[in-house]
């Protein structure tokens, strides 16, 4: 039976790991490398590894921090964050990435998803997307807004129509990211994460708002999600990938135990 | 052990030789019929469209391989590469594969379950299965792949997503596996030790 995807992910700032919360107050918890190594050790299914390191020099030390990352790692490795072209996507898998993730610079230039698929597989390709509903619409979750630039600025897309384009170019997946919810530790939008889950035949990764294990349960039965992303819930030794998995287990979600 | 890693254009081999490497491969990667002649054993790996694996037999790897195995080379298919082995996919039905196991690999049964199987699912084994021996029952390897291999007597596990279908394959020195071992984590690198060591044995 297949499982559902417990996804650690590491902010990287300048080669370190920060988590902020709502996207602004920031917070230093390692080196990624090691930070890595420990969550695969405890059972996290895939590790993503979010650049937000906005400067020019920082992108050599991103793939100098993928390189070192993916050297031990033997579970599936997203990079995402600064992949404008299709060039900068194959530095990444060359650095040892297995997928990349692509936001802002597919919204500015979609066939970018197409280019990578066809150079790399769809399977490689994860599209990422900031959504946050909007309270103005008839139907604030349907009718939710495509976000760029950590959330601040309004593409004037609809995260539905826009996974469906996503996945119509070529994409491999869909991380779905609800601003609404990122960083506050009190669950996953379930309902948008349905939305967009229905409306693809693609896997999609749930983001935003993880803080307790009920969370998970709820994102992978009435969010119909197919996998979950965590980032703060594991830091600071709050909670392994193991715990929460066995938990689940429990809770009859079906995962992978970690030997 | 040096593994011939086949370098056919069809997505990223940097995961397939890290990990081949790590469990103490030495290993060469290749793009050319020459080398493959002298092959001690042979990885085809291999993401994406059935149709990429056409470049192998423009550029006279089928050839070499075909040779290769006919003088009892080891070889293991990963992905792409296993479903190389059969005579054929529906992805792609004007390209012939190896032929190595007659059946051909089609595209899972459309229904209520997504399209393309991407994660963690796991193994039935069959326990006469040299390849998987030491693994457990049950172990979770990690898939991503849209078409799949029937369930034949060559099948060396079993997995479920909406059918049965062939997660490994094999017959005498010729194995596959749908999976990807370099991404399983460390039931993968098993499987891949488990490899080399056959290997070294068919050497010897």
């Amino acid at each position: 039976m297949i499982t559902k995807r417990i996804i650690a992910c590491l902010d990287v700032r300048d080669g370190r790991v920060v988590k902020g919360v709502q996207f602004v107050d920031i917070v230093d918890a390692g080196d990624p490398a090691a930070q890595a190594a420990r969550h695969a050790r405890n059972g996290a299914d895939e590790i993503v590894l979010l650049d937000i390191t906005a400067t020019h020099e920082g992108r050599a030390t991103l793939l100098d921090t993928v390189r070192r990352t993916a050297q031990e790692l033997f579970v599936p490795f997203t990079v995402g964050g600064g992949i404008r072209t299709a060039e900068d996507a194959a530095q990444v898998f060359e650095a040892g990435a297995d997928k990349v993730s692509v936001n802002s610079a597919a919204l500015k230039n979609p066939q970018l998803i197409d280019d990578i698929g066809r150079s790399f597989g769809a399977q490689a390709v994860v599209v990422a997307i900031d959504a946050r509903r909007d309270p103005e619409a008839a139907d604030p979750v349907k009718q939710a807004q495509v976000y760029v630039q950590g959330g601040r600025k309004l593409t004037g897309r609809r995260v539905v129509e826009w996974a469906r384009e996503a996945e119509q170019r070529g994409a491999g997946e869909i991380l779905l990211t609800s601003m609404n919810t990122d960083g506050m530790r009190t669950g996953f939008d379930c309902e948008l994460t349905a939305a967009v889950s229905e409306a693809v035949g693609i896997p999609v990764i749930a983001s935003g708002g993880a803080g307790t294990v009920e969370h998970f349960v709820d994102v992978f039965g009435r969010g119909k999600a197919d996998a979950a992303l965590a980032a703060s819930i594991f830091h600071f030794g709050i909670s392994s990938a193991r715990s929460l998995k066995e938990e689940l287990a429990r809770a009859g979600v079906s995962v992978r135990l970690p030997c | 052990m040096r593994v011939t890693v086949i370098d056919y254009k069809a997505g990223n081999l940097t995961s397939v030789v890290k990990s081949l490497r790590h469990v103490g491969a030495e290993c060469e990667v290749t793009e050319g019929p020459a080398v493959v002649a002298s092959a001690e054993c042979i990885v085809l790996p291999g993401v994406g469209h059935f149709q990429a694996t056409e470049r192998l037999d423009n550029t006279g790897l089928t050839a070499a391989i075909r040779a290769a195995i006919a003088r009892g080379v080891p070889f293991l298919g990963i992905c792409v590469g296993m479903q190389w082995l059969y005579s054929g996919s529906t992805e792609a039905p004007a390209q012939s594969g190896l032929g190595h196991f007659g059946e051909s690999c089609a595209r899972f049964t459309e229904g209520t379950e997504k399209i393309p199987h991407v994660g963690w699912n796991s193994l039935a084994i069959n326990p006469a299965s040299r390849l998987l021996k030491g693994i457990a029952e049950g172990s979770h390897v990690y898939f991503t792949h849209s078409f799949r291999a029937p369930v034949t007597a060559d099948t060396a596990a079993v997995t479920h997503y909406i059918e049965d279908f062939a997660a490994a394959v094999e017959r005498d020195h010729v194995f596959g596996v749908q999976f990807h071992p370099e991404k399983s984590s460390e039931t993968g690198l098993q499987i891949l030790r488990n490899f080399l060591n056959l290997s070294a044995e068919a050497v010897r």
